[in-house]
């Protein structure tokens, strides 16, 4: 069995979902719609192997929406897929991966402090990193920082 | 090239060197103002009394509380950030502020200096309170650093305060990014001249400028 290589993901990427996959290096990227986030990560791990769930974040679009990255990366070869998804303006709400990669919790609490995304179907969607009480998701775009904070700012 | 003949040292009399009492109180009413060995208490002495065998030193209890207070100051160990290792260092043998009393210790209870050593966030302000409060009077703050003093590079970030003065009253502000050790024990010369002229009024005033 020959390794996984970049262009052989996203040709079956491209075969089989039907959706665009562009490369770089050994990075292929992914467009995927909201409905679809899940169905696409559980491709990418059990399909093509890519099993480390390396990192999720979000970026703020203004009246465009958020946007929500995935990177999974495949551990025997030199091959990771980026998943990135558009939310709609205003909605802030994308489908969880926890159901796939126990490593996607943590992540996506600290994307819901700080981006405000509201993962569905989340066990425990709680700020990880500020106050409970903190007002606000300070990543985004419109969060302006000089907020007071009592008592302390 | 002409070389000196050394210049004999005169020791001090002893009391065998007189030839009766009246000759050593004599000697000892008429020794000079600025002997050296008078010298070691005049910073807590109002007077010193030339007296036959000696002299006596009279002062104040609160001078003399003040002096033992800046003479062994203790620091609770309390590294925030980046400037907690500047501080490791003031403490280490190099710079050594054991020379000045200061202990760093591991107990608010028994420390009578704060030395915010590090960006203080609104999540950790309390945690700083709460140790602030468990100290005991009279007790100091040495606020150390940009980010102590005024929030420094992330002073607009959105999760820290802009200086620990909103948190603590502070005494010293010692200035850097980190400061160096030098800097640090400054403020802390800085720091004993003000606990020099503590009072029980609560207020504190300025340090002495110094030239």
């Amino acid at each position: 069995m020959t390794a996984l290589t970049a262009a052989a993901a996203a040709s079956q990427i491209q075969e089989r979902l039907g959706l665009a996959a562009s490369v770089t290096g050994g990075e292929v990227g992914v467009i995927v719609p909201r409905e679809r986030w899940e169905e696409i990560a559980r491709f990418a791990k059990d399909t093509l192997g890519c099993r480390y769930f390396n990192w999720l974040t979000a970026v703020d679009y203004k009246e465009q929406g958020l946007e929500v990255l995935a990177r999974l990366d495949h551990l025997d070869a030199a091959v990771a897929v980026t998943l990135r998804t558009r939310l709609e303006a205003g909605t802030a709400r994308c489908p969880t991966l926890t159901g796939l990669f126990r490593g996607a919790n943590w992540m996506e609490r600290e994307c819901y402090d700080m981006f405000g995304v509201t993962f569905e179907g989340h066990p425990d969607l709680r700020r990880i990193l500020l106050d409970q009480d903190w007002e606000g998701h300070p990543l985004r775009k419109d969060y302006a920082v000089d907020t007071p904070h009592a008592p302390y700012r | 090239m002409e070389v000196k003949p050394p210049v004999p040292q005169i020791p001090p009399p002893v009391w065998s060197e007189f030839k009766d009492l009246q000759e050593w109180e004599k000697y000892h009413q008429t020794r000079a103002d600025n002997d050296k060995t008078s010298e070691a208490l005049t910073s807590i002495a109002d007077a010193i009394h030339h007296m036959p065998g000696g002299w006596i030193v009279t002062t104040s209890t609160e001078k003399i509380f003040n002096w033992a207070r800046k003479s062994s100051i203790w620091p609770v160990t309390f590294g925030l950030a980046c400037c907690a290792i500047e501080m490791m260092a003031t403490f280490a043998s190099r710079f050594d502020v054991e020379r000045f009393g200061m202990v760093p210790w591991a107990s608010p209870r028994h420390s009578d200096l704060m030395i915010v050593s590090g960006t203080v966030t609104i999540k950790m302000a309390p945690m700083l309170k709460r140790i602030y409060d468990q100290m005991p009077d009279p007790k100091w703050v040495v606020s150390m650093g940009s980010c102590a003093n005024s929030g420094g590079p992330f002073r607009h970030g959105y999760h820290v305060v802009k200086g620990v003065d909103r948190v603590v009253p502070v005494d010293v502000y010692v200035p850097g990014c980190p400061p160096t050790p030098d800097s640090l024990m400054y403020g802390l010369l800085k720091l004993q001249e003000q606990v020099a002229h503590f009072q029980h009024t609560g207020e504190r005033p300025a340090p002495a400028e110094t030239a």
